[in-house]
């Protein structure tokens, strides 16, 4: 449920962004979230079709881009994409020394305006 | 039909709030703890058992997030502690501005150290920022030791690990190196306390790290309040 003050942080920045810009509408929302954010796309869509009615991004189309998050491994350095569960082992050579980085990012990258 | 780049953190309105809110605390030399944990896994205990350990020269305050109730609220009252409820009404997470509502109910000229409790979740109380110095994270051995790898979000956010109900890791069958490599991966700063707020073991070193000089090793605005003690 958290998806609905996420979904109103997005639209409150693209219009805020839109309207430093005098635009009359915004057509589409670039967005860039990590698959380790915890967030459903279709839920942040839901809440964006009811919010943006009556304000500059009603009808917009929403994009994500999905930051990947990266195990790497430190016994023989293959790079895996990961989502959550997380890998428990390399799958190269089965080593439990991972490091994942990335996957975390949650931010609006553009707008696009009329 | 132009793009316009933004780049824009999308909580951005709740950070700005959260960094009013630890300005705030910044001025009144308060230390502030952010506990996030499932239901269940034993923030209030963790409170309780903290605050009867500190040094005297400490004197905390404690903001409880609960759906719903004062239950938390009142045990912790009724131990002497001064405490303000916040009850979201569904909500799965505290965000910036409710802290911001709840402080008028603390003597904050009183305190110097703030626990804040916040709603049973493992997921989103990890995206929105309160205005805290440390996130502490409190896992426990019943809820299993696949958390980390579950829930990377919230474990990559501590800055600080508390594995609380330790007593019964041999009862649960935890394993708590596989616990520990799922953290690490995710998290190789946090610091791991084993503790059992039953039974009191492991309570005085985790005490001890919040109290000690080990956080004079912290962010420098951290360690100049600390001097300030």
């Amino acid at each position: 449920m958290h998806e609905l003050p996420v979904t109103q942080g997005i639209l409150q920045v693209a219009v805020e962004t839109a309207r430093q810009h005098n635009a009359d509408h915004i057509t589409d929302i670039h967005l860039v979230i990590g698959v380790l954010a915890g967030l459903v796309d279709d839920s942040i869509q839901f809440y964006f079709d009811i919010l943006s009615q009556d304000t500059l991004a009603a009808g917009a189309t929403l994009h994500f881009r999905r930051e990947p998050a990266i195990a790497v491994c430190g016994q023989c350095g293959r790079q895996t994409e990961v989502t959550p569960p997380l890998l428990t082992a390399c799958p190269a050579c089965a080593s439990p020394r991972l490091t994942v980085t990335g996957g975390r990012a949650f931010y609006v990258d553009s707008i696009d305006i009329d | 039909m132009p793009n316009i780049p933004v780049v824009q953190h999308i909580l951005s309105a709740n950070d700005q709030i959260a960094a009013e809110n630890r300005a705030l605390f910044d001025a009144s030399g308060i230390l502030v703890l952010n506990l996030m944990a499932s239901p269940g896994a034993g923030k209030t205990s963790v409170i309780l058992a903290t605050a009867a350990r500190l040094p005297a020269a400490m004197r905390p305050g404690v903001i409880e997030g609960d759906l719903a109730s004062r239950i938390d609220a009142d045990i912790i009252a009724a131990r002497g502690i001064p405490v303000t409820q916040i009850n979201t009404g569904g909500g799965c997470h505290l965000d910036a501005p409710m802290i911001r509502s709840a402080l008028p109910g603390l003597p904050l000229a009183d305190l110097n150290l703030l626990l804040i409790e916040n709603v049973g979740n493992l997921v989103c109380p990890a995206n929105f920022a309160l205005g805290a110095d440390l996130n502490v994270v409190v896992a426990s051995a019943p809820e299993g030791h696949d958390k980390p790898y579950k829930y990377p979000g919230m474990f990559a956010a501590a800055d600080v690990v508390l594995l609380n109900k330790a007593d019964l890791i041999d009862v649960f069958e935890f394993d708590l190196p596989f616990f520990e490599r799922g953290l690490r991966m995710v998290n190789d700063r946090a610091p791991l306390f084993l503790l059992s707020c039953k039974s009191g073991a492991g309570v005085d070193a985790w005490v001890d790290w919040l109290a000690g000089p080990e956080r004079l090793a912290g962010p420098e605005r951290l360690a100049e309040r600390w001097r300030q003690r």
